[in-house]
């Protein structure tokens, strides 16, 4: 069986800075994998490779059987690729409610149309109205994003990802600043997706990872440390000795 | 879908759906307060008669805005150099003319929108990997450009001293051109009602949508799976086209043309015009060219050294106390109104 997405020694440099190290890792089907490591182990790199934001050094990304390290990122988008910014990416002076219309719009090729109105389309107005609902958004689907509070936005950005209808969903800290009414919200949503669904998530707060994910990659020093099961890797030493034993700082600081 | 499906919906959550869908579907009706600039385009008519050449020039100068508005405005590609699309559909026009004896109007101003047009596609296809301040400085360089070759070849274009005795047939071979520009006046405006309607229905479709999207966050687009440097060139090539049909008109009205329509200073002209008058709103275009042409005239009348002095004020004044233009202020005021009647 072929991997949802697979990442064959995934190498990748800036200048002398090595950050990327012969990366290896796989995607099945419905996976639930975390990916963990210190600040600064390459965990937001290696989401933007397997994006297309960056392109790799040497190394090859592999969606669902097709060879996509030469595509654009659009193109890899179109093809079943959705991803989170750790950072918001909103078009924030866009209502809520546009912001998704603009993923249906864009994922079912609507976008192309430059006659009939945006509102003629009722099925991707309802489709857009059901994401909301299910974050809790149609009170606000009216407001521009950037009169919403942070948390709310975060939902935002969680709601334009599940509305691209992915198969590889790419999690970089989803949760991260959030207050834990919201971010319990972000999480139930995200266990409640469609199981065939690979879900990648970038978390620090192992609290989260633990309950989350079936499987965990470990990064240190842009290299692939360890992988295996929530339980393996809490019981590895060496895990512990890189990573667990630091002080976590929950949500990061931007430059994970 | 799943979701609203698992957990009933409260009334007030159904109500906020209803409005919500609503707001999209009517978003793009027709509102009255539109009707506005084209009732006060035919009292200009009724009131200013002898005045419809200067007429003429302030609706050329709308169009002109509007088709920037469309690239600025809606998808954020900040250009210095939107004169070159004018000069090219009013070179057409005239060379047109002068090569080809070619002087059916109609099909002239359809001829300067399809080469302005095709310009863009081209010139955009280049320029549109770019974005921000190199994006700005190949635009200059690209009108730049046009007026040097221009200049080269002032035997073809009459160079800076221009093409005179430009002259067309009348309209549809019926309307002929009078002493006070009335067929020129009423011809121009009904070209921006058409080209108007198209524009909007363009910035309320999903193509537009998309344009926004753009304009507000690029990255996000790119994740999104849209295809940008395709939107971008599409919407820059209308916008070009547009201004190929104002140059085009430009030529028409005045019978007379110079390199000079490339200059810079046309350029920014009608980037002021349109931060005044207020961006990505369509009305934006009325509002700022109308104030703009109207005060650049009155103010040269009344100090022919130093009437940019006024026009200078007006945009330093906007861009401190009007940050979203003209009509900004107008829409700020009508919805203070709105409330205080009730309240």
């Amino acid at each position: 069986m072929t991997a949802a997405l697979q990442v064959q020694g995934l190498n990748r440099s800036f200048g002398a800075l090595h950050v990327t190290r012969d990366v290896d890792l796989a995607l099945e089907r419905g996976a639930r994998r975390a990916l963990i490591g210190p600040n600064g182990a390459g965990k937001t790199t290696l989401v933007n490779l397997i994006t297309g934001v960056l392109k790799p050094s040497s190394g090859k990304v592999v969606l669902d059987g097709a060879d996509i390290t030469a595509t654009s990122q659009a193109e890899r988008a179109r093809r079943g690729l959705a991803r989170t910014f750790q950072i918001n990416q909103l078009f924030r002076g866009l209502t809520v409610l546009e912001n998704i219309c603009m993923v249906i719009g864009e994922r079912d090729a609507h976008n192309n149309n430059m006659w009939r109105s945006a509102g003629a389309k009722r099925v991707v107005i309802d489709e857009a109205l059901d994401h909301l609902d299910s974050l809790r958004l149609t009170e606000d689907a009216l407001k521009l994003v950037r009169e919403l509070p942070y948390g709310r936005q975060r939902l935002v950005e969680i709601a334009i990802a599940l509305a691209q209808n992915p198969r590889v969903l790419l999690l970089d800290e989803p949760a991260a600043g959030v207050p834990s009414s919201e971010s319990h919200l972000i999480l139930d949503v995200v266990a409640a997706l469609d199981p065939d669904i690979a879900i990648l998530i970038i978390e620090h707060d192992m609290d989260v990872v633990m309950r989350f994910a079936k499987q965990i990659t470990v990064m240190v020093q842009g290299a692939v440390f360890t992988e295996g099961a929530p339980a393996e890797i809490m019981a590895n030493e060496d895990v512990r000795a890189v990573y667990l034993g630091q002080e976590t700082r929950h949500g990061g600081d931007g430059y994970g | 879908m799943a979701a609203s499906e698992n957990r009933p919906l409260g009334a007030s959550a159904v109500d906020a759906r209803r409005r919500a869908a609503d707001y999209l579907i009517r978003r793009h009706y027709f509102h009255w307060p539109e009707a506005l600039p084209w009732l006060l385009a035919v009292a200009a008519y009724l009131v200013f008669p002898d005045r419809m050449t200067f007429g003429s020039q302030v609706l050329i100068g709308v169009m002109f805005a509007l088709s920037l508005d469309l690239i600025l405005g809606y998808a954020g590609i900040v250009s210095l150099g939107h004169a070159a699309f004018f000069g090219i559909g009013a070179y057409t026009v005239a060379l047109g003319f002068v090569s080809f004896g070619w002087s059916e109007p109609i099909s002239g101003v359809i001829a300067g929108g399809l080469v302005a047009g095709l310009a863009g596609v081209v010139v955009g296809w280049f320029i549109l990997r770019y974005r921000g301040l190199t994006l700005l400085m190949l635009t200059i360089a690209f009108a730049a450009m046009l007026q040097e070759s221009g200049n080269l070849r002032s035997d073809i274009t009459g160079g800076y001293d221009g093409l005179p005795g430009l002259t067309f047939d009348p309209l549809f071979g019926y309307f002929d051109y009078d002493l006070y520009g009335h067929t020129n006046y009423w011809y121009v405006l009904i070209v921006l009602a058409i080209v108007f309607y198209f524009v909007r229905r363009n910035v309320y479709s999903p193509f537009g949508q998309a344009l926004t999207g753009i304009r507000e966050n690029v990255r996000r687009m790119h994740a999104i799976g849209s295809p940008v440097h395709r939107r971008l060139v599409t919407v820059y090539a209308i916008g070009a086209a547009i201004a190929g049909v104002a140059g085009a008109l430009f030529t028409q009205t005045n019978a007379y043309l110079t390199l000079s329509v490339f200059e810079f200073d046309v350029s920014a002209k009608v980037m002021v015009m349109l931060i005044l008058g207020g961006t990505g709103r369509l009305y934006g275009a009325f509002i700022g060219a109308v104030v703009y042409i109207v005060l650049e005239d009155y103010f040269s009348k009344l100090s022919p050294t130093f009437w940019q002095f006024g026009i200078g004020l007006l945009l330093v004044l906007a861009v401190l106390f009007a940050r979203r233009g003209l009509l900004g202020v107008v829409e700020d005021a009508a919805k203070y109104l709105a409330r205080r009647k009730s309240s």
